[in-house]
Parts: C-alpha cells; structure tokens; sequence
C-alpha cells in the first residue's frame, strides 16, 4: 500500500526493506559478485611463520605454473606512502609481522589455478622468536596514550583506595574475555579495474568514501582516481569499518596486470588479515555502603595489539558513564605482541568492559542481599560519573523496570542454585547497558527529477542494519512525498564525506544532511524554482552543525534480562529466554530496529558461550580458523528473544533524534547470562566463553 | 588443489583395480571429507575414482535378521529408512545428531566412517602432524586439545575421530565390508581402525584400495537404545563427547548392555570394562557409576581436556539411567 | 584405458535451463555457477560445507554446492534462488521479506533454498535431531532443521517465523 505523508509519515512504520526483493531473489549483488570482463583473480600467499623475514620466494616456479600471470610481492609492487595504517603497508619490506600476513598475491586467469599457485608457491624465511600469548601479568603491558577512538586511557576521580578502604561492602574480581573474530557471512573481497585514468574498486566496505581516501592516500594517486563501489555489504560488525589488505592487494594488482582483478579472502585467511576483538584482562573493585549505593569504582582493562599498529580496546570506558561514585578511576594498559591486529568488533570497549563491571555488580547485589535490579536503580544518576556531564537523556531505570516487568523478575527467590527441573538447574540474571550515541560529519545531495521522482545521494552503508531503508523513510517525509517516489543511493565514494557504519553513528550522522537537503530542496521547489534537465539539487555537509552542538554526555541506555538452563550432567547450556529493552532516541523503522537487537542479543548469546579464538602458542596463529571450530551461534541455539523500547525523546542529538542501536543489544548480555549462571548454578562465570567445561558442575 | 583426472567406477573390481594400483589415486564418494581435505591441501590425489554409481545404495534386511547397508547410502536416506529407524533407532539418532541437513543429503554411510580427524594441526599442512607426516611431530599436546583425545592416545597423536554413526556402530558390533584386490571380506568395525600407536598415519585396517562397500549389523538386540551426543553449541557441531548404549534388564539384573563412547579416543571406543562392570548386576545409578569410573580409569587427559573425563562419566551414568528408567 | 584429463565435459540443468561446460575438474559446482554461468545468487561463506550459505536444491534436495564438484554432479537438476520465482515471489521469498528474515541478505539464499528443502523432507516424514518427523513443524523442529545455514546478522528469530508461515500454510 502507498503510504502518503499526509495521512501517515513513513518514520516510525515498520516499512519493509526497499532491496528485500533483490537480496531473496539473489539479484543483490555484493562485491564478488561483479561480472567484469577479463576478470583475473589474485590468491594470498600468507606467511606461516609469526616474526621474521622473508628470504626469498619461488616466483619463477609460481609463474611457471599454468594460467599464471603475475606474483605480486615485495620486490614489485608499488611504494606506498606510510600513512601510519601498518595493516595496509603491504609488501613495503621483507618483515613479517604475524602469522597469515600477505607475502605475496598469485594472480592468474581462474580462482582454481591462482589458489593452487598461491599453495605451492615456497617461501623462505629467516624466522624469528616470537611472543604471540597475551598475559594479564604480562611484562610488556605499558599504557598508551589513548584508547579507541581518541579517548584518555585513564581517568581519576577522588580517591578510589581511600574510598575503598572505608567501604561497607567491597568486591574486588577479576573477568577474563577470550579473543573473538567479527566473522561476517561474506569474506571480504576487493574487485579493482582501471578504465579512462580511473580506477573502480567494487569492495564491501562500512565505509567507501573512507576507502577511497586511504587508498589515495596510500598511493598517492590524484584525488578524484579512486572509485568505491559498495552496494550491498554481507555484513562486517566493525572489520570491514576501514580499508583491509583485499583492496590494497587488489588495486595493486590490477595495477601490475592491467586487467580487473578480484581478490576475495578465504574463510580462514579473516583470521589473521581483518582484525578481531582482542582479548582482555579486567578488574573491577566495587566499594559500597550497605545499601549498595557505590562509594568507589575501578575499572582497568588489559589488551593486546600487534607491531603493525596501536589500537586498545577501550574497555573500562564503559565504567565511566555508566554507576555513580564519587571515587572513580578507569584505565588501561596494552603489550604489543606478535599477533594480527585487532580491531573494531561490535561494541568495542563497552562490550567486554560491561561483561566486567555488570558481573561485579552482580557480585555486589549478591554481597549485599539486594536485588540486582533494584541495586542498579539505587546507582542511577543524572550526570556522567567520569566526566560530570550532564546526560542529554537517560532512561536506564525505565528499561530496568520495563524489562523486570516483561521478564517476569517480580518475586525472583534470590537464592542460587535452588531450581532444578529434571536435568536442568535453571536461573535467571539481569545487566544494564548504555551505547554512546554519536553523530559526525557528513555530506548528502537530494535531487528532484525533471520528470519527478526524487534522488538521495550519500555514501552511507547498509551492512544489513536497514540503514537505506530508514534513510528513505526519513527522506521521504521530509519531502513530503511517499516513500515510493525517492531513490535513496549510498555506498559510493563519488557521493561525498560521510561517516562510516560503524559506532552505532550511521543513520544519526546520514539523516542529518539527509533531512537538511531534502527539506531545502522541498522549500526550493514550494517557492516555485524550476527544475533543469539534469534535476534540481541541495546539498548539505553537517560539519558545522554537528560542531555546533552543546557539550552533553549522550548515551543510548538499555537492560538485558536472561534466562539459562544448565545441564546437571554435562554443563551444557542454553538460553530459553533473553529479554532487551531500550531507549535509544526515536526509532525511524520498528521493524528494521527489533531486527537489529534480536541480532545483536544473538551476537552477545554466541559470544558468550561459544566463541573463541585459539591462539596457538608455537604458531602464532589462530588454529580455529574456520567456521567448525570457531562456534557462531546456529539457528538452534537462539530461542525467545523479547524486545522493547521504552520513549526517549531527546532534543539535543541530531534533527532525526536518533541514537543508534546496533551495537547496544550485545552490549551487557554476556554479563546477563553468566549473572543467570550464578543464579542457576550458584557459581560465578568470570571468565568466556561458558563452555561446558567451564560450566560443569 | 592440485589438478586431477576424474572418472566413474562402473563396478566394484574395477573401482578397487585403478585405486590398489595407483598411491596417488582416491575414492570419491559424497565428497563432503574429502573435497573439503583437498581444498585444504591435506589430501592432493591426482586421480578421483567416484563410486556414488555404484550398486551399493540399498538397506536390505538379511537372511538372519539383521541389516546390510550399502556404502553408499546417503546419511540422511539411512536415518530417515524405516527399517533403519524401527530396528535400530539408536543408529537413527547418532546419524540425526551429525552434521547439518545439507551434508546428510550427500555425505555417504562409506564416507562417514572414513572420514578423518578434525584436529587443527592435522587440516594445517603448514604444521607439523604425525598423521600427515610421519615423523614430523604432534603439537597438540602441548599445544591446543580441548578437543582431542583422553583414551587410546599416544606420545604420537591425541586426535579424535568425529564420526556419530561409527559410535553407534561400535556399540552395536557392526562388522564393515570391504572388497579389495583379493576380493570381499567382513571385519568387525573395532578391528576397521587401528590402535594409533607410534603410527598415526595408519588408521585403518585395509590393504591398499580396498574399498568399503557396505555395513552389516547383527540382528537388534533386545533392550533399550540411545545416542546421546554433547557439543558446545545445540546443533550442527563435533561432539566433545558421546554415548552409545544399549541396555536391557530382566528381573531386576541387567541381561544386555553395550556402551561405546565418542569424541574420545582416534576411533569409537567400546567400553568393554564398564559393559563387563554392569552386566549381571543392577540397574542403579551405583552401578553405572562404578562401571564408568573403571571404564574411564584407562583415561590419559592433557592439560586442557581433563573435563572430557568427569564429563564422560556423568554422560555413561546419565545415559544408562535413562535406559533403565524407561 | 584412455589418457585421463583434468577437465571434463558437464552437462546441467540449472533452474530449468540446459548448460552444457568444460571445466577444470577441481571446479566446484558454487564456482561453477557463480563464475561460470553468472548465476551470484549462490554464496561463498567459508567454501568448505561449514557455513551453508552456498545451499543450492540438487534434484530437488538441499546441499552445500561448494563441497559438490561440478564433475560429480554432471547430468543433474540444479535450483538456486535465482530459479524460485516465477511471475511473482515463490512464497518462502516473499515471507522472508514480510517477516524480515534478513538482515545484511548474504546467507539468504541459501536460507531459502534450505527452508525449502528442508520442507520437502519434514513431508517425506523424515526425522531429525529433535523428533521423529512426525506431527507438527513446531519452533523447536525448524530451528534443528535449519542449523546448518549460519546467520552472523542473527535474523534466526525472523527466519524461524517465515518458515512457520509457510509451513503453516502448506
């Protein structure tokens, strides 16, 4: 049915997706499905050793070998320019980093041969010791100077140990999380192709207009060179968030050859060249009166990274909006080690950083004999505990009673480890959790059609968060038309700056100068101005706007409630029952919104009693590189998942009033789950994932 | 993968005459192990002789009561069979608890019991691994084993074999048919795979291109019958650990049990010494108890898998409670 | 006995339409569609039958394509999701749209054709992990049925009401 703005705006409608038809038919084409003539293909050779250097490669075996056409490696391909991004410093040296690190790219006429070429192809190296095993106590922790994105590592507060001293009641724990790979269904893949003294690269990005500058970058190409094509993307949960080594080796590759080349990575070479969530090391210290009410909180976090790059995890962050204590310190240390890098990985920071703080409170509401529930609405507050801030909006003890109310928490017997039905020991945990709702810098173009209809153009991403959908919907209204009548465009580098989907930030930093344009283009052609054949276009970029904005904590807010069943035989677990509520600003879409959480509730089901990533010591690799033995979630292991949201109106984000909720739903539900353990069990999960190792009894 | 000449068996003696003569030659037949090892670079036959043609797709019931299932029967047509799902439910179940819907459609009752280890280091070529290479070391046991051996292993390997349906069969005393170049024969499935001693690379029992062509099972024997099969997540894993058991009780003393345990040790583990511990006595959780614990006394746990082993107990006492409980 | 080649001649029919190919024989039927015949609508998640994103029907039963060598399935009836409409959305199409079954739609296809297959096998009374096949597709039956398709985005919630609309209907 047509809706009209008039008797219905299309915000807040549960508007199918507008690519639905295309992706069911299998019409939808992502980045390796791009039909090119003369299409070769380049196999990664990936070095099987951790530290060390390449002494010499077989080429001329390789390129004896039939269909082959080119090796790329250290000796030809193009100098690149450091741009600071070691991951992308491809073939610039003869230094391996990590185990997996690209030595050399086969390129040859068919996927078959490149790959045999790519197996066979020796490689000598002179191999180094290596360290490749992330400690807590490990002697190379340093602190760094900040942590992602641009954060401080530390903050300090009052006076935590004196605070700590005098407390009533005092938890003092340790939780360990394992290394966790994003593991997307498509593998990354970069299509490259010069044409007319331009170069198009179909790739499946979070972010193409990012893409196409760190490629000019790295190159050093003209600006304006660079194409990204991303139209539809399988999916990336934060590493396909920057360029990785697929569109470098691929343009390099269609470079050396002159003809299009695709380079896809395998299953198992994501492992190492994508990045993954580092393991952490936290401890909490919780110090409290008798009530529960916090007196002292810290939070410290340890990480790994590699020697390509620095990037910390921010994890104690979480610990810094979310509890008020007058006595607050968070802070975090790193050991470079050698290893792949890791990167973004759904809620980077605040999901293990809450696995740590919200078990300690569930570890306080147990020391203290309050309910966990009613322990956090005891610790709610106004203002941002590390900064001061004011919120912007917090509705916390909204989703907490809404999601006791739904959960059916009223009249919980506290005791753990008192129900048992047959096999099963069965309990029930709660968690709270907030996101931080950001908006950045972009740019968005809408055009009237000379014979009608409507065109947006920005270089958004939909990565399957229904992102094109809610921009439509936003657009449309604004224009005032049906939905049907505006084609919203996005996943071009061609369209202009625009943040990346990433951060929960996509559609509040799109709808901006989407809403802004669409509106300017409206009153344009209400006061009468023509349209010429190439269409009627208002452009907006947010920079300022977005700048402009008061200094305020803003923050998505959100509880999780779970039930567990744990087998008295085995320790086998399952999850019968997950419950999320959320205050996340306006939702645009309701359906595309419950899909979201119910996803990201499933990440944070799989996350944290199947998945880990086993590094093997000798190697320096990760031997569960593949989809056996790395463990995701499978259709029988989710059961009812229930989500709501409760209003949040809130003024001071963006003009679509958006928060983001992508990442909010994994965000706690760990924490949720192992409380529940405890409940069922009577024995605390610090450590993930809650295999049944771990969790038998 | 390397290149490779692909043809069609048109008979069982021709199939065993290009394979017994050719070590770089191997036998196709769902393709679900085997293409995924090729394209893994641990297997790199230069010739693939595909048997799915084969007349060896029936499950027929034999003279004396029992089942002859032919190699080729597809995982799925074997669990879905009637003769399959009334006389031998518990072969059903293990079946069921395998893999996924997509790889039972195609993967064979020949294959399945072929298939090989799923220890990391052995799909790794770029690893040392005494099976692949004799010689050339076994890091798992210092490496990473959480889900590798606790019986039968040795300094040489700890690796575990995957298979549902072969559990079942062990307990079940199936005898597997093989034909090779002096023709057909019947070995017990515990004689079908070797001990792994200091050769882990041998892992089966058959002279060079023999070909399996079929199972032979025993008439059912009374009692009750069930595959429980543990794994991390619900569904669509390797188990890290099994059991099957058949248990039968008449007049309060247990008349008939037989125990096979998985996920384990290199090949299904017949538990003679806790089926020796329970026959004749009660069918009490005691009992079970006892007998799991002598069964699982022979256990040889590594750093990162002794939970294999009280897991393992509690599953053989869970599973011959239940039994006698119904 | 004749030189053995390492390319094969391979006839199939592919969504009704009849292909005749030379293929290397290491080509494995998900490439040869994808590469060969531009049929993309079949995807490569991990390539080695763990993921079941390449689900394609192969004489109308449901399989991992990238674990099929073309070679080996010379002669046979392949539908992929491109083969499922006709004029209008074949049902299971459609009630995945309705019910947001997707999210990022890269294991949707193989989503749909296993949906599909696996219908076809609970009406054959075929059973499964949870049940003998026999009685009612309750939620518990389609998410046992179902666990061979891997869905990262987490739509399971969504592609568990689909199915049941469907089944339902049948």
């Amino acid at each position: 049915m047509t809706r009209t703005w008039q008797t219905a705006p299309a915000v807040g409608h549960p508007l199918t997706r507008i690519e639905g038809l295309d992706k069911v038919t299998g019409r939808a084409r992502y980045a390796a499905d791009i039909a090119l003539p003369g299409l070769v293909y380049g196999a990664v050779v990936p070095a099987t050793i951790a530290r060390g250097r390449v002494r010499g490669l077989d080429v001329d075996a390789a390129l004896a070998m039939p269909g082959v056409l080119a090796v790329l490696h250290q000796e030809n391909a193009p100098r690149l320019t450091d741009i600071g991004e070691g991951t992308l410093f491809l073939f610039q040296s003869d230094r391996v980093a990590h185990h997996g690190a690209p030595v050399a790219l086969v390129i040859a006429d068919t996927p078959e041969r490149a790959r045999e070429a790519a197996e066979w192809l020796r490689v000598d190296y002179f191999e180094e010791p290596h360290d490749a095993l992330f400690r807590p106590d490990h002697q190379g922790l340093y602190t760094p100077d900040h942590v992602n994105p641009h954060l401080p590592t530390v903050t300090d507060k009052g006076d935590v140990d004196a605070a700590l001293a005098g407390a009533a009641v005092v938890v003092d724990r340790e939780y360990r999380t394992p290394a966790q790979h994003n593991n997307a269904m498509e593998p990354h893949s970069g299509t490259a192709v010069w044409a007319d003294g331009r170069l198009t690269l179909y790739d499946s990005t979070q972010n193409a207009y990012g893409m196409g500058q760190t490629l000019t970058k790295l190159f050093g190409f003209d600006p304006g060179t660079v194409h990204v094509v991303s139209e539809h993307v399988g999916g990336g949960f934060g590493n396909k968030g920057t360029a990785r080594p697929d569109a470098v080796l691929a343009v390099m590759a269609a470079t050396l050859v002159g003809r299009p080349v695709r380079v896809t990575l395998t299953r198992p070479q994501l492992f190492p060249l994508t990045g993954y969530r580092t393991p952490t090391a936290q401890r909490v210290r919780l110090g409290a009166d008798a009530d529960g009410r916090l007196v002292a909180l810290e939070h410290r976090a340890a990480m790994q990274t590699s020697r390509l790059l620095e990037f910390v995890e921010q994890t104690a962050t979480y610990s810094r909006a979310m509890y008020p204590a007058d006595n607050l310190r968070t802070g975090h240390r790193v050991v470079a080690l050698d290893v792949p890098t890791p990167r973004w990985m759904r809620a980077p920071g605040e999901a293990p950083g809450s696995f740590g703080l919200e078990s300690a409170m569930d570890e306080l509401a147990e020391a203290c004999g309050v309910d966990p529930v009613e322990l956090r609405l005891r610790n709610d507050t106004t203002h941002e505990p590390a900064s001061g801030l004011p919120f912007s909006s917090r509705r916390l003890a909204d989703c907490l009673r809404e999601g006791a109310r739904r959960f059916g928490w009223a009249d919980r017997d506290p005791r753990p480890a008192t129900r048992r039905d047959g096999r099963w020991w069965r309990g029930t945990g709660v968690a709270g959790a907030h996101y931080p709702a950001r908006t950045a810098p972009t740019v968005a173009h809408a055009t009237a059609l000379r014979g009608g209809g409507y065109v947006v153009r920005v270089a958004a991403a939909d990565i399957g968060t229904g992102a094109r959908t809610a921009l439509t919907q936003l657009a449309a209204d604004a224009l005032e038309v049906p939905v049907e009548q505006v084609r919203m465009l996005i996943g071009d580098s061609d369209f202009g700056r625009a943040q990346g989907a990433g951060g929960s930030m996509g559609t509040a930093s799109w709808s901006w100068p989407v809403l802004t344009a669409c509106h300017d283009l409206a009153r344009r052609l209400a006061s009468g101005e023509a349209v010429p054949p190439d269409g009627l276009t208002s452009t907006f970029d947010s920079t300022e706007a977005v700048g402009a904005r008061r200094e305020l904590a803003r923050y998505a807010f959100g509880a999780h409630f779970a039930e567990v069943a744990v087998d008295v035989a085995t320790g086998e677990v399952r999850v019968p029952r997950l419950t999320g509520v959320y205050a996340v600003g306006r939702v645009v879409n309701p359906l595309t919104a419950r899909s979201q959480l119910i996803g990201a509730m499933t990440m944070g089901l799989s996350c944290a009693l199947l998945e880990e990533s086993m590094v093997d010591g000798r190697s320096g690799d990760f031997l569960n590189h593949n989809l056996a033995d790395y463990h995701v979630a499978t259709n029988a292991d989710v059961r009812d998942l229930d989500v709501a949201f409760v209003d949040d109106p809130d003024d001071e984000l963006n003009p679509a009033g958006v928060k983001g909720l992508g990442e909010i739903g994994i965000v706690g539900v760990p924490a949720a789950i192992a409380n529940a353990m405890w409940h069922a069990t009577g024995v605390r999960q610090r450590e993930l994932p809650i295999s049944p190792a771990r969790a038998a009894l | 993968m390397r290149e490779f000449a692909y043809t069609r068996a048109r008979d069982v003696d021709g199939a065993v005459a290009l394979v017994a003569d050719n070590p770089g030659a191997r036998y196709l037949g769902g393709g679900t192990n085997l293409v995924d090892l090729m394209k893994l670079g641990v297997e790199r036959p230069e010739l693939l002789v595909d048997v799915t043609g084969l007349p060896l797709d029936e499950v027929t019931e034999d003279d004396g009561g029992g089942l002859r299932v032919g190699a080729q029967v597809r995982n799925s047509d074997l669990a879905a069979h009637p003769l399959v799902r009334h006389r031998y439910p518990m072969l059903s179940e293990a079946l069921l608890s395998g893999a996924s819907g997509q790889l039972r459609n195609v993967a064979t009752t020949g294959g399945n019991l072929m298939q090989r280890t799923r220890c990391g280091y052995f799909t790794d070529p770029s690893k040392p691994c005494n099976k692949r290479v004799p010689g050339s070391g076994c890091p798992a046991i210092e490496g990473q084993h959480h889900n590798l051996a606790i019986l039968g292993a040795s300094d040489h390997c700890v690796a575990t074999h995957p298979s549902d349906l072969a559990v079942a069969l062990a307990a079940l005393d199936a005898r597997v048919l093989v034909h090779d170049l002096v023709g057909p024969r019947e070995v017990p499935l515990e004689d079908f795979y070797r001990p792994v001693g200091d050769r882990p690379d041998r892992e089966l029992n058959m002279r060079d291109g023999a070909l399996v062509t079929g199972i032979v099972l025993p008439p059912p024997v009374a009692g009750r019958s069930h595959y429980r099969k543990v794994r991390e997540r619900a569904s669509y894993a390797f188990a890290i650990g099994s059991v099957a058991a058949v248990l039968a009780v008449e007049a309060g003393r247990v008349s008939d049990v037989r125990i096979a345990l998985g996920a384990v040790a290199s090949h299904p583990w017949r538990a003679r010494v806790a089926e020796q511990s329970v026959h004749g006595g009660p069918p009490s959780a005691a009992a079970f108890e006892a007998a799991a614990e002598a069964e699982l006394g022979a256990a040889r746990p590594l750093r990162d898998n002794a939970y294999k082993v009280p897991l393992m107990r509690n599953l053989i006492v869970a599973v011959l409670t239940e039994l006698a409980g119904r | 006995m004749t030189v053995p080649e390492l390319a094969s001649t391979v006839r199939l029919m592919v969504n009704g339409a009849p292909h005749t190919l030379a293929v290397d024989n290491r080509t494995t039927l998900l490439d040869l569609l994808r590469d060969r015949l531009d049929r993309p609508g079949t995807k490569k998640g991990c390539d080695h039958g763990q993921c079941g994103a390449c689900t394609v029907l192969l004489d109308g039963r449901r399989v991992n394509s990238c674990l099929l060598l073309a070679v080996a399935v010379d002669g046979r009836e392949v539908t992929t999701v491109e083969g499922l409409a006709d004029d209008e959305p074949h049902p299971m199409q459609a009630a995945f749209i309705a019910h947001d079954a997707f999210q990022c739609g890269y294991c949707t296809p193989g989503q749909i054709c296993s949906a599909i297959g696996m219908l076809d096998e609970l009406a054959a009374g075929w059973p499964s992990a949870v049940s003998d096949g026999v009685g009612h597709l309750d939620d518990a039956e389609i998410r046992e049925r179902m666990a061979g398709n891997i869905c990262r985005c987490g739509a399971y919630a969504n592609i568990v009401a689909a199915i049941r609309e469907v089944a339902g209907g049948d």
